[in-house]
């Protein structure tokens, strides 16, 4: 290697170091920050909706991250985030010190493909599907095809919360399941392969998949809202401690009968 | 003295670099020790059964589905990658070479999320409804020819260098004895190239063993051992890709365990990537011979 080389990737690496720094300096600003500027961390399944709140929300900047139900309870519970968003119920572990609000609540809806005739299962259906005891889609009423499973990873709310209400203590989700680390993976895949089934928040719903009836009972947020949906969780945000300053501006805001509109807007259940 | 300031402050830059990477190290066996030594090494490493939250942390299945994921790319993408380097360093007329190498080096730049997608959009249901093949369609045979492209560009670039630096004497005395060309290449060019190929093998090895989100869009991430390679499988990358946003407590450390797995692996092949190197240069030396010192990569 050449000296001129040498002093070429001896830059590069002062560059790069610089930048990581630069970065560093960047997150940490996050937590505290301003007064009127908030951070709110945590559950893929609550952000889509936490961003249109933070977007009509006229009291400040709120500035929306992802990253999954425990590492929002996380984020509040270290302060790098002042309110964490979580699609399941905190684990007696994580509870101390913080305060939970159900900000709404949201129904769990099993998707197929559009063209899959099958459109009602019991939700015991859907617990033998998930648990490889059903394997073939013409065992529930459709076509001689194989069942392609589909599940979020562990530790996804959305998974905790099917596997609570779904599954049950017993039965376990088929290691042979296919395994997504996104509500918009689990989508796409239902959408590309007819003989998939999938679970996904109401609210994400789009009409790429077919929603199955549980039970008889059609998956939308009425009948979450009127409790006859059995499949349904809240949507919490957590504060270290009451919330205070702007997080609890920006708290009763969305509890307010606007913020709650607008949830109800956006497919999912008011809170009250 | 101003040199000397720079030489200082480049030396502390350069310093610096491996003092990141020792501290991932540092971290990376900090955080994933403790769950390893409170479980046994044994769980991890031969138990069967990944379910963190009932508190079984089994490596086997993503140490296989890495292993089969490996392989497939290597028989994908060696003798391909083979075939391009002769094809460049030894037939092709210089027009030719001029536009095909950088075209080659290309595919080392495209983000490996655009291999996932196309992967996913167009492999998975290509496989899917493929009356030969069938299955899911995200499955170890989706992930193994995506990651055999993907690693294409850096076995193709080694054994370029490997081939190019084959003495020209060697070729004229073969062809003087009267080899063809063909002959010339299979019977003379590539043994003498051998272990500069084989450390380019190595290194897409280790390439394609820390691939994550091309693998994580097609693979399927089913925890278990695949039957056959339509099944879907999980690598070590994507088991900890997938779970560490949500993963909390012994979970996350189990991670981490994963990561010391992947990285002593990682560690292992660059390894015997620098030995199939250095042999082949001093075997060279050994012999007086003139291209002895001639950097291959």
């Amino acid at each position: 290697m050449s000296r001129r080389q040498l002093t070429w990737i001896i830059s590069a690496a002062l560059v790069a170091s610089v930048g990581a720094a630069g970065c560093k300096k960047k997150s940490s600003g996050g937590g505290g920050g301003k007064a009127d500027t908030i951070t709110i961390a945590g559950s893929t399944s609550v952000q889509p909706f936490a961003e249109k709140w933070a977007e009509e929300y006229k009291g400040g900047q709120v500035d929306v991250q992802a990253g999954g139900s425990t590492a929002g309870i996380k984020a509040v519970k270290e302060g790098t985030a002042a309110i964490g968003m979580s699609s399941r119920e905190l684990h007696e572990e994580e509870k101390a010190g913080l305060v939970t609000t159900v900000v709404a609540r949201d129904g769990i809806a099993v998707i197929m493909h559009p063209s899959n005739p099958v459109g009602d299962l019991t939700v015991e259906q859907v617990r033998d599907i998930y648990a490889g005891k059903i394997t073939n889609w013409k065992d529930v009423g459709g076509a001689d095809k194989g069942i392609t499973v589909i599940t979020r990873e562990e530790g996804s709310g959305t998974r905790g919360a099917f596997e609570e209400l779904v599954m049950g203590k017993e039965a376990h989700i088929a290691a042979s399941a296919i395994v997504q680390g996104q509500t918009g993976g689990v989508r796409t895949m239902v959408t590309g392969d007819e003989a998939a089934i999938g679970y996904i928040s109401i609210g994400q719903l789009t009409p790429k998949v077919k929603a199955a009836k549980l039970g008889g009972v059609e998956a939308t947020e009425a009948n979450v809202a009127n409790g006859t949906y059995s499949v349904k969780r809240p949507f919490l945000f957590i504060t270290k401690g009451e919330p205070a300053g702007a997080a609890k501006a920006f708290i009763d805001y969305v509890l307010s009968a606007e913020g709650q509109e607008l949830a109800r807007k956006e497919g999912l259940v008011p809170a009250k | 003295m101003k040199d000397r300031v720079i030489e200082k402050a480049l030396l502390l830059a350069a310093l610096s670099a491996i003092g990141i990477l020792a501290l991932i190290t540092i971290f990376i066996f900090r955080e994933g020790l403790p769950v390893v030594f409170s479980k046994g090494p044994g769980e991890f490493l031969t138990g069967t059964v990944w379910q963190p939250s009932r508190g079984h942390y089994g490596l086997v299945p993503m140490i296989v589905g890495s292993a089969i994921v490996t392989f497939g790319a290597l028989i994908i993408g060696v003798p391909l990658g083979l075939a391009c380097a002769v094809v460049l360093a030894e037939m092709a007329p210089p027009r030719a070479r001029k536009i095909l190498k950088p075209t080659i080096e290309l595919l080392a730049g495209i983000p490996s999320v655009v291999y996932g997608f196309i992967g996913m959009m167009i492999l998975v249901p290509w496989i899917r409804n493929n009356p030969a093949l069938g299955g899911t369609g995200s499955s170890a045979l989706a992930a193994s020819i995506i990651l055999g492209i993907m690693i294409l560009p850096t076995i193709i670039g080694i054994s370029i260098d490997a081939i190019e630096a084959v003495p020209r004497s060697y070729r004229e005395g073969s062809r003087a004895l009267g080899a063809t060309e063909w002959q010339t290449i299979t019977g003379v060019v590539i043994p003498a190239a051998r272990s500069g190929i084989v450390a380019g093998v190595i290194l897409g090895m280790g390439r394609a063993v820390g691939e994550t989100m091309a693998v994580i869009m097609v693979a399927g991430n089913s925890v278990q051992i695949p039957d056959s390679i339509l099944k879907p499988v999980r690598t070590l990358t994507a088991n900890i890709a997938l779970e560490m946003s949500y993963a909390s407590g012994q979970h996350e450390q189990a991670l981490f365990a994963t990561a010391i797995v992947l990285f002593i692996i990682i560690m292992l092949l660059n390894s015997l990537a620098g030995l199939a190197r250095r042999k082949k240069k001093r075997k060279r030396k050994l012999k007086g011979d003139p291209a002895g010192g001639v950097e291959v990569a």
